[in-house]
């Protein structure tokens, strides 16, 4: 039987490349995910490891609780007189102090600060050059003395800095020009994605970095005969409060954790995509293999009648399946290295450069990404192969056999059906709420209880039943997961995944029902789409492509190909390349197209689009497979675009809110809106002639009753430049908060049961617990809060924080917004490369741009799913010609021509397409409205631009999926056709 | 071999087949009861929609009665589950087609080969090379269907039928799909099966050649057993299909 199903296989070559395809992307993503990630990971390891390689132990600030980079604090610093103490210690053979930054700015000889989106431009004290702790080599020149610079290989490449020139470099003062000693790259040569390095000497990086006098971190070598651990046991004696000393190795690890928790985090947000594709590829697969072994019905008969069993029967169908799974799985897997390659150059392009030191090719992601790939698609052929094993020996001798009805009868399998969906439901309620819910195994296990829910739904015998049982489950896992009281987030979003692909699963079985009513619906769609695609491209695709056909193969005068290959060359060269590509591949292959072809049109054609029609419409199962694996994609595609939309609508209100009858005029942020920015540029805003107030917003991190969260303080000038609803209190608290007041919004103080008048324990980074009063309680608009929970006077906070930055700044100038204002302001900021002045409308803007490079991931992302349902599509139309073989030939006899075919082949494509977009787009909303439902601070909001974009791509997916099989279809000669068994 | 007295090896009593139901309810068997005697041929005839199909898909398990009894080799066959009836098909039934029904990606080795291959089994010593140099495609083995003509592909469809010796062998009009020539080769094969190996042939035809080579031929018409005639001539099989018809 093994013989048999690879035969088979061999014997279907076409079919099975097409099968195949939908695993293979899903598996790409997969082994792509796991190698970029693990090569991020390598390339952090790597830089982190080779920083501490030298130290045994490392003395560094302790702030008291952790925080994130880029949050507006940092870690303490401490005096320097450390340094000296340290290195009288018995086991110490060296040591040397250093400060650092992470928001040192260099300039580029156009004025702008040098960012590559969220990547930190890094300043720091070197060593000096023959220091042990010097990780850094040197490329060109020497290390930097006083007041000189030294700066990174990629950068000064990339940049065109040359040694000698002076650098601007903007730490937490204005931009001061520096000459630039050195150019240095990593000893191991690595880099660091879109990372800037600048390196000083300790005098000049401290007073650059307003660390005169204080130190970030000690690196200590000890005495070859002391290991770490005693080391580490003799600083221990001498730390002052606010310090701590790791070994070398720990401080590597603790160096690489918050990179480490990115890297986790994406890791999961792309398997998440690579999961949809593959469920998408198994939606795919099971409709293919169903095709299939429709037509090979007489073939499951007759190695019934000659003594095969239904478990042989079953064997064979799970064994191709394995068969393909594996293969393609492996194509998957190498896939994935260019696929991760090509994310690299993604994230890049959108501005998240990422480090990289080479591909990262774990034992683990072969494991991972062949199981996946082989168990969805064995798993998708369970349902094809049991259909397969109800084919009855007597339909070896039957003409025309088609596949029986079920193997059970309906009351057997109804209650079957409510007995395995009622287990995977409750497995799958037991699996998510008593395992952690994000660890692998518990979502394995969640996985098969899923899959066994929706085998129980399948197996209802009539489909109506199923879909609704599914559909009512998956509301219900969602609405649980969004509506729940105290689920965690983990919880939530397995309880939703869930729930989604239920839901999915759902709608693609009663679609099944609906595709005749919206075939005649969408078939008068398609014939004009198409038209009014066809009309659009014609002057510049299909005209130039006919003429330059025509001038290279076609009859007639050489004069008249002549000028007709000029022609088309004219309008449209891009078309030239093709058509020149094509005559090599005709030249060098047995590749032979049809020359000369008809004059193109684009007239529809009622008839074929009848037939078309019609065909969509006569095997409504499988119709419904096809544009399901699209309507998934398509869905996703439109939550995404809804919520996004309803997030620009509502931030939008936000922003005016805050600036409605205020008197703010402009405001300042970092050049990338999100980056924390030191307080210095706002000052020099502040004295710029003509500025009436100035209101900052600083940022960072402080914990209260044993949580980490985000703070922000405000200048008393905020009662006159913004305006904020309040729940308790009145603009004057803005003005009034002293050292000891603190307003919170309305969400923390019912989450804290707070109210105005009440005490607040503050723990600041520096280790220092003090108790600050409610003064007022806010209603933060639904677009975001403009605050953090908790929100001080500047006064109190830059008396717990060093070196604070800014979020964003306000300014009320005489005259409001005028372009000379604009002019001065920025003529003030002209020292501060990475401040930004914008009215509020840019404001506004700025902040939605970095909404839209997300949302571009997540298009880009979500495009491998519909391109799996494009193959799908595909592969259908491919199975569907092939059964089709005698009936077309049929028409060719009785006069379709071959554009007719073709046309009639299209039609059916694009109607299937549109089908799948319809329903697609309609769950896609309706997902939305759920989730906003739950999450208060959006706003529903109709992305009409978006989702036409959407019909249209549907469209051109359907159009694009149809070309090969209708070539295919349009070259059968009638003859062979008719006489085809 | 078989409780029937004169030693039948399938045995049919009063087997009816209804089709549907109420108004619209076919009877394509009513009340028929035969007996096939071993190593003989025996030749069902009758013209369309007598019934003949369907006797012989019930005979061979293919089909259940809707009432009757039908016995293979000894066991009643109407009751058995599908796995014990495709245990039965494995070791007691053969079967010819008229559209040959090889599978087109295996070989003719491959194909003949397959009944024991399903089984898990191995071939005889030397029946598989009788076979083969019997029906002449020796050389034809490592050939697929497609390359084969008509004619080969039913002898290698005889093989396939007959390598696992069979207690029965059906055959669904077996020269429905070929010429003159080729049928009467095809026809002389089966007969060499009987009178060389003993083989017992049921052969379902409306070609009164096919049936002048059977010892027995049987005579439906609506459903029945009209005539039973020994083995006869293509004439006088002609002759009788003429009357029955005209009933």
């Amino acid at each position: 039987m093994t013989r048999f199903a690879l035969r088979g296989l061999a014997g279907r070559k076409l079919r099975t490349a097409l099968t195949a395809i939908a695993i293979v992307l899903g598996v790409a993503m997969i082994s792509g995910t796991y190698v970029l990630t693990d090569s991020i990971n390598q390339a952090f390891d790597r830089v982190f490891g080779e920083i501490r390689q030298t130290s045994s132990a490392v003395i560094t600030g302790k702030s008291a609780f952790d925080l994130s980079s880029g949050s507006g604090v940092t870690d303490p610093t401490f005096d320097e007189g450390l340094l000296q103490e340290v290195k009288a210690l018995p086991g110490v053979a060296e040591a040397e102090g250093s400060v650092d930054s992470d928001a040192t700015q260099i300039i580029g000889d156009n004025g702008k600060a040098i960012v590559s989106g969220g990547a930190p431009n890094l300043g720091f004290s070197i060593a000096n050059g023959a220091s042990r702790f010097n990780p850094l080599t040197l490329v060109e020149g020497s290390w930097p003395g006083p007041n000189e610079i030294a700066i990174d290989k990629k950068t000064a490449s990339e940049n065109g800095f040359e040694l000698g020139e002076e650098v601007g470099v903007q730490a937490e003062g204005p931009v001061e020009r520096l000459p630039l000693a050195g150019i240095f790259e990593f000893s191991s040569g690595l880099t660091l994605g879109g990372t800037t390095l600048a390196g000083f000497d300790l005098p000049t990086a401290q007073r650059l970095f307003n660390k005169v006098g204080k130190l970030d971190e000690i690196a200590i070598a000890s005495k070859p005969d002391v290991p770490p651990a005693e080391l580490v046991a003799q600083v221990e004696k001498i730390l002052p409060p606010a310090t701590q000393v790791k070994t070398g190795e720990q401080q590597a690890q603790a160096d690489a954790q918050e990179t480490n928790d990115f890297i986790s985090f994406l890791q999961t947000f792309l398997l998440a995509f690579a999961g949809i594709a593959l469920f998408v590829g198994a939606f795919v697969i099971a409709n293919s293999l169903s095709i299939t072994i429709a037509q090979r019905t007489r073939e499951f008969a007759t190695l019934r009648t000659i003594g095969a069993t239904n478990r042989q029967i079953l064997g064979s169908v799970l064994m191709e399946a394995l068969v393909v799974g594996a293969l393609a799985s492996v194509a998957g897997l190498f896939l994935g290295l260019l696929l991760a390659k090509g994310l690299f150059q993604l994230f890049d392009a959108v501005g998240f450069t990422l480090p990289n030191t080479g591909l990262v090719f774990e034992p683990r992601t072969v494991v991972v990404a062949l199981a996946a790939g082989i168990i969805v698609t064995v798993l998708a052929s369970v349902y094809p192969g049991f259909r397969a094993t109800s084919v009855p020996p007597i339909a070896a001798v039957r003409e025309g056999a088609s596949l029986p009805g079920e193997p059970l009868d309906r009351l057997r399998r109804t209650w079957l059906g409510a007995l395995v969906t009622g287990a995977g439901v409750l497995g799958g309620m037991l699996v998510v709420s008593t395992t952690p819910g994000n660890t692998f195994v518990s979502i394995f296990l969640a996985v098969v209880a899923l899959i066994v829910t929706l085998f129980g739904c399948a197996l209802f015998p009539s489909r109506t039943l199923g879909a609704i049982v599914s559909c009512g489950l998956g509301f219900a896992a969602l609405s649980y997961g969004l509506f729940a009281s105290g689920l965690g987030t983990t919880r939530v979003l397995l309880w939703m995944g869930l729930g989604v692909l239920l839901v999915f699963f759902g709608v693609a079985r009663v679609t099944t029902r609906l595709i005749p009513g919206l075939a005649s619906f969408m078939s008068p769609v398609a014939r004009w789409s198409i038209f009014a695609l066809g009309v659009l491209v014609w002057p510049f695709f299909t005209l130039p492509y006919w003429l330059l056909r025509r001038g290279v193969w076609g009859p007639g005068g050489s004069a008249a190909r002549v000028g007709a290959f000029l022609l088309g060359a004219v309008i449209n060269p891009v078309v030239l390349v093709v058509v020149l590509g094509m005559a090599l591949l005709k030249a060098v292959s047995r590749w032979r197209p049809e020359w000369p072809a008809e004059f193109p049109g684009v007239v529809p054609d009622a008839s074929t689009a009848r037939v078309g029609r019609e065909n969509s419409r006569r095997n409504p199962q499988r119709t419904a497979s096809t544009a399901s694996a699209l309507m998934i994609g398509l869905a996703l595609v439109t939550l995404v675009a809804t919520l996004a939309a309803g997030i620009v609508q509502t931030f939008r209100g936000a922003v005016d809110d805050l600036w409605k009858s205020s008197e703010s005029d402009y405001g300042i942020t970092a050049q990338n809106n999100f980056s924390p920015i030191p307080v210095d540029a706002a000052n020099a805003a502040a004295r710029a002639p003509g500025v009436v107030a100035v209101m900052n917003v600083r940022t960072g991190q402080i914990r209260v009753f044993d949580k980490t969260i985000f703070a922000t303080a405000v200048d008393p000038t905020a009662r006159e430049l913004i305006s904020l609803k309040w729940k308790d209190g009145s603009q004057d608290v803005l003005a009034n908060l002293g050292s000891d007041g603190v307003f919170i919004d309305d969400t923390y103080a019912k989450e804290n049961d707070l109210r105005v008048g009440a005490p607040l324990p503050v723990t600041f980074p520096d280790g220092a617990t003090l108790f600050f009063t409610v003064r007022g309680i806010f209603d933060p608009p639904t677009g975001g809060s403009p605050f953090g929970n908790v929100t001080f006077s500047t006064k109190a906070w830059d008396a717990r924080v060093e070196n604070p930055r800014n979020l964003y700044s306000f300014v009320a100038m005489k005259g409001d917004v005028t372009d000379e204002n604009t002019r001065v302001l920025e003529k003030a900021l002209a020292g501060f490369p990475n401040a930004k002045v914008q009215t509020r409308e840019q404001f506004i803007d700025n902040q939605i741009s970095a909404l839209n490079s997300v949302l571009n991931i997540l298009y880009v992302l979500l495009a491998l799913s519909v391109l799996v349902s494009l193959f799908g599509i595909v592969n259908t139309l491919v199975l569907t010609v092939f059964e089709r073989t005698r009936e077309i030939g049929m028409l060719r006899a009785i006069g379709m021509t071959r554009r007719q075919v073709r046309r009639m082949i299209r039609h059916e494509s694009v109607i299937t397409a549109l089908i799948g977009a319809a329903i697609g787009i309609v769950l896609g909303v309706v997902l939305a409205v759920l989730l906003i439902a739950r999450v208060e601070f959006i706003d529903f909001a109709f992305p009409t631009v978006q989702i036409v974009v959407f019909v249209v791509a549907a469209i051109v997916v359907g159009i694009v999926a149809a070309i090969f099989p209708a070539r295919r279809a349009a070259k059968l000669d009638p003859l062979q056709a008719i006489a085809y068994e | 071999m078989s409780e029937s007295q004169n030693g039948a090896v399938v045995v049919a009593h009063d087997v009816t087949r209804r089709y549907g139901e109420g108004d619209t309810a076919v009877d394509a068997l009513r009340g028929v009861s035969v007996e096939i005697a071993p190593a003989k041929a025996t030749a069902v005839m009758g013209p369309s929609g007598s019934g003949k199909s369907t006797l012989m898909h019930i005979l061979a398990g293919l089909d259940k009665p809707t009432s009757g009894s039908v016995g293979i080799a000894g066991t009643e066959i109407t009751t058995l589950g599908d796995n014990d009836l495709t245990k039965l098909r494995r070791e007691h039934i053969g079967f010819v087609f008229q559209f040959f029904n090889l599978l087109p990606m295996l070989t003719a080795k491959e194909n003949i080969l397959l009944p024991l291959t399903i089984a898990g089994e191995k071939p005889e010593g030397g029946w598989f090379e009788q076979l083969v140099s019997d029906l002449g495609l020796a050389d034809r083995l490592s050939h697929r269907p497609a390359e084969l003509s008509g004619g080969q592909q039913q002898r290698v469809a005889i093989a396939r039928a007959l390598v696992t010796r069979p207690t029965v062998l059906f055959a669904d009009e077996p020269t429905g799909n070929l010429d003159s020539a080729t049928s009467a080769e095809i026809l002389e094969l089966l007969r060499r099966s009987v009178d060389e190996y003993a083989q017992t042939i049921v052969m379902v035809t409306h070609d009164a050649r096919a049936a002048a080579m059977a010892h027995h031929v049987l005579f439906l018409a609506d459903g029945t057993i009209v005539r039973e005639l020994g083995e006869s001539s293509q004439h006088e099989i002609l002759a009788i299909m003429e009357e029955v018809a005209a009933t």
